[in-house]
């Protein structure tokens, strides 16, 4: 295998409360290959929002990276002046986010924004400006583009604008494009449709991407790999279709357990019990000791590490390989 | 996650700014100073009998014919000038206080049923409250008091009437909003009676940016009770407020007698300055688009 | 089964006043764009007593609406909707909730419990103010809801925020219960909570139903859950109801042709090593309820669309499976 594009190693974000430091992400390694999609899956406060914000040091304070490693094609990011980044974030790294009307400015023009985007990373003519956002305007799926260089956010639907966030993030070529939920708002039927193009793109372009999701079936659906996340740790760790037939961390069995694809109608699902963890007052040993029906001692006492290999597992009682 | 009052996050950011810390000391001084006016100055200024001419126009320092020091100086009917801002404090704030009090709740409660109801009850009211808000509030209290006459009620209904539409414009906007929230829905699926979802559940909901305003607005009645007075339309002479005898000791302040308006002049002014500034504080405090 | 709840041409519009200057520019004769959202669009249904209906659409299709107006929050433009032949709104000029017997849940807890008020107020504010529970004995009453919804009694001294969107969830639906409701309209309740915490509330209903023998309308653009919890399944389009029947009906053999698109947009677990993924997306996106085309509103994104379809709007057809298409698929 060729050298990864992303390599990140012991990340570790932490955010200062009155309380005490939040360790948001607590040392999460992975490797990123050119063209793939990652899918990083967790629920409210497992960290993988903060982890993609890391990896374009877009943290503010009172959060902090407080060590780890995060490498574009070899080249550190960590601990790059804010000049240095500006200048990886929208060329090298793109980001999406889940509400594109927080990234499009309501009172410029879309056309306008685009060719701001392009400048910020080395000036371009009017014509090849115009030409180009026609081009990634095309490329996701707006139709007359050409026209539609000259509304503004708000006349674009829901879908629409998520299309034009994405077109933009699309503009500079980025290597690697961190999509932050970016469906989740949007309705299933407009979903499928951007699955579709996303998909394609990578394929295409070879554009790698980091896939941030609560939903394991969208995730399931775009990613040939996935990370689980959990209280700011990676937890499980594979390919998509091995993971979610063979879950090794009861966590991502109850996960996928809950689902009620997974049940007859009607009937009770399996249910996680109790709620996910304050960060602040986490549990000496494994941080789902608590809800783990598999807990022992060990678990509660000693915090597992996660195994090596492309299969990986944070787990003192890993489920077996054949089960499920 | 610490179980924390409201009340005491919002002291514990209040405390970081100094400025509205000292503002606040210097309110608090000031309130405690006018309400034991009667038990800490040297003499009861309203009491004609302790007062004598001889003592009259008499500069600071001045030891008076009773025997005691004048740290103010005297007006023009030989009151000593410290008892009598004291005093004339205890009147500014009561009625800032009340008028704003009262301003306060038939303003919010106007604004926040109209909210509610909506339709063409609420553009009726609304217009209302825009048309008087573009006159100049002096000037429908001059009108007010000038009609009503003098008297303390008189006065504190044209302040009130001056004011209760700043509070009104603020319940109807915060509450416009509150309206469409689930909580409202939820009320108004159980049923509950429009009373009750307004008082109990939409009005405490509107509270942040109300204290905001009776901060500015207590301020406000203050700084507009001493101009009525003033102007003559105020407090009956018997009893000076602070703008009374600013205007009482305007005749001398060519002759050099400067102080009769200087130190009562002072006196409103840092009073309504540090209320401002714990307004200031408050507003940033409770301004969900300045919060960090 | 009877009919508890009768929705009969039930229309909603929402009409933003118009600006003084347009009120001005329209005296003077200049046409102005009437705005108005056409959110529920002569819609009937019935929900049988003790069933659990699911309601499902994209957003903007309605249904959060038409749940409203079942609830008594919002009073229908047109139509009326009944409980057991009563009308749930009075028909007075402002219209008030005539019923207590319907209770709603809502999408966001965060949002539907009143931030100020602790816990146990919330859940017997209801009850005392209708005479169900006298004011000295409402902090058990309240307590003992909380126990039926897995929460611990003391948390009605506390207020909202010291609460997990679940918890709060549960919260909200004590508080409906505390009502003793006959019928629960649920819009979105499981939407804004983590997967994990999903299936909790979901075993919750399920298990409140079989004890208290609760009619549910359940509104959600989840398909999944949605199918899991409901007995029967409606399909709302811009307004409209497309399709209705049993849901293992519906999910197997969808009639209409956006029901079917839709299940086909849903992302599927993938297991299977090689298995592709692909999506037949619907083509298009939703008109504006502003201006919705004529005939079918679905005609604008249909694979099948014939001119009769922009010509006509098909009426909803059937009894137990009933389907709004001019040219239904194959049963």
């Amino acid at each position: 295998m060729s050298a990864p594009l992303l390599s990140v190693r012991d990340l570790r974000t932490e955010f200062a409360t009155k309380a005490g430091p939040i360790k948001a992400v607590d040392g999460v390694c992975f490797d990123l290959q050119a063209g793939e999609i990652l899918g990083l899956v967790g629920e409210s406060g497992s960290g993988k929002t903060v982890t993609g914000f890391s990896i374009l040091g877009l943290i503010d304070p009172p959060g902090r990276i407080a060590g780890g490693s995060v490498r574009l094609e070899g080249r550190e990011l960590v601990g790059l002046t804010n000049a240095a980044l500006r200048d990886v974030r929208g060329k090298q790294i793109a980001m999406v986010f889940q509400d594109p009307s927080a990234t499009l400015n309501p009172v410029l023009s879309i056309g306008a924004q685009m060719k701001l985007a392009l400048d910020a990373h080395g000036r371009s003519s009017a014509t090849v400006a115009r030409e180009r956002s026609v081009e990634v305007l095309t490329r996701v799926g707006i139709p007359d583009p050409a026209k539609r260089l000259d509304a503004y956010p708000h006349q674009f639907s829901g879908g629409m604008r998520q299309r034009v966030a994405i077109a933009i993030a699309l503009l500079n070529r980025p290597k690697l494009i961190i999509c932050d939920e970016p469906t989740t708002a949007l309705d299933v039927s407009i979903q499928a449709q951007i699955l579709t193009e996303m998909k394609a793109l990578a394929r295409d372009m070879g554009t790698a991407m980091i896939w941030i999701s609560h939903d394991l079936a969208t995730v399931s659906s775009i990613a040939s790999r996935i990370l689980v996340m959990y209280a700011g740790r990676i937890i499980e760790e594979g390919g998509v279709a091995e993971v979610l037939r063979a879950p090794r961390h009861p966590y991502t069995r109850g996960l996928l357990e809950s689902l009620p694809a997974n049940a007859t109608p009607g009937q009770d699902l399996m249910q996680i019990p109790g709620s996910t963890p304050s960060l602040l007052n986490l549990p000496p040993g494994c941080p789902f000791a608590p809800r783990c029906s598999y807990a022992d001692d060990l678990c509660r006492t000693e915090p597992p590490r996660l195994t090596s290999g492309s299969r990986a597992v944070r787990c003192h009682h890993p489920l077996a390989m054949e089960a499920a | 996650m610490s179980a924390a009052s409201p009340v005491a996050i919002f002291w514990d950011e209040f405390k970081e700014s100094r400025i509205a810390v000292a503002a606040l000391a210097v309110v608090l001084l000031i309130f405690a100073l006018a309400l034991a006016a009667p038990f800490i100055s040297p003499q009861n200024p309203y009491n004609l009998a302790e007062l004598s001419l001889m003592d009259a126009r008499r500069p600071p320092g001045f030891v008076g014919s009773k025997g005691y020091t004048h740290w103010l100086g005297t007006d023009g009917q030989g009151r000593d000038l410290l008892s009598a801002i004291l005093y004339g404090l205890r009147i500014s704030i009561q009625m800032g206080v009340i008028a704003g009090g009262i301003a306060f709740s038939l303003g919010a409660t106007l604004g926040a049923f109209a909210a509610f109801i909506g339709g063409r009850t609420e553009a009726l009211i609304m217009r209302i409250i825009d048309l008087q808000l573009s006159f100049p509030a002096i000037l429908l209290a001059l009108v007010l008091a000038a009609v009503l006459g003098q008297g303390k009620w008189q006065l504190i209904t044209a302040l009130v009437a001056a004011q209760y539409a700043y509070f009104a414009r603020t319940a109807h906007g915060a509450a416009s909003s509150e309206r469409s929230k689930d909580y409202v829905d939820a009320a108004l699926s159980t049923p509950l009676s429009t009373a009750r979802v307004v008082f109990r559940h939409i009005l405490p909901n509107c509270l942040p940016p109300l204290i905001v305003v009776a901060t500015v607005q207590v301020a406000n009645a203050i700084a507009l009770e001493a101009t009525l007075s003033f102007l003559g339309l105020g407090l009956p002479v018997s009893e000076p407020s602070l703008g009374m005898l600013i205007a009482h000791g305007f005749q001398y302040m060519l002759s050099g007698r400067y102080w009769i308006s200087i130190y009562p002049g002072v006196a409103l002014i840092v009073l309504i300055v540090a209320i401002n500034l714990v307004g200031d504080q408050v507003r940033d405090q409770l301004n969900p688009r300045l919060r960090r | 089964m009877t009919p508890l709840i009768v929705v009969d041409r039930v229309s909603k519009r929402f009409r933003p006043s118009l600006s003084l200057g347009e009120k001005i520019a329209a005296g003077l004769g200049s046409p102005v764009e009437t705005r108005t959202v056409h959110a529920v669009d002569h819609v009937s249904l019935v929900i049988r007593k003790g069933e659990v209906l699911g309601l499902v659409g994209e957003s903007g299709c309605g249904k959060s609406t038409l749940g409203r107006v079942i609830a008594g929050i919002h009073p229908p433009s047109e139509g009326a909707a009944r409980i057991d032949g009563e009308p749930i709104m009075s028909d007075a000029r402002t219209p008030v909730k005539a019923t207590t017997r319907i209770q709603m849940i809502f999408q966001d807890p965060f949002a539907s419990l009143d931030p100020r008020i602790r816990i146990g107020e919330t859940i017997a504010e209801g009850p005392i103010a209708h005479g169900l529970v006298s004011k000295g004995k409402a902090a058990a009453y309240a307590g003992e809801w909380l126990r039926r919804v897995g929460m611990p009694a003391d948390a009605a001294g506390r207020f909202p925020h010291q609460f997990s969107g679940g918890q709060r969830q549960r919260i909200a639906i004590a508080r409906a219960l505390a009502m003793q409701p006959d019928v629960l309209i649920c819009d979105e309740p499981v939407a804004s909570l983590d997967v994990s915490i999903q299936a909790q509330i979901v075993n919750l209903f399920l298990q409140l139903r079989r004890e208290l023998g609760l009619t549910m309308l359940f509104i959600s653009h989840d398909l999944g859950v949605v199918r899991h919890i409901s007995d029967r399944i409606a399909v709302m389009y811009l307004g409209r109801i497309v399709e209705t029947g049993p849901s293992a009906e519906v999910y197997a053999r969808p009639r209409h042709p956006y029901t079917r698109a839709l299940l086909d947009s849903v992302p599927k677990l993938v297991t299977g090593a090689d298995e592709m993924v692909t999506f037949k997306p619907i083509m298009g996106e939703l008109p504006s309820p502003l201006s919705p085309p004529p005939g079918c509103h679905f005609h604008l994104r249909c694979p099948k669309v014939q001119p009769l379809c922009k010509a006509e709007a098909p009426t909803l057809v059937g009894e137990a499976r009933a389907v709004a298409c001019h040219f239904p698929l194959p049963d």
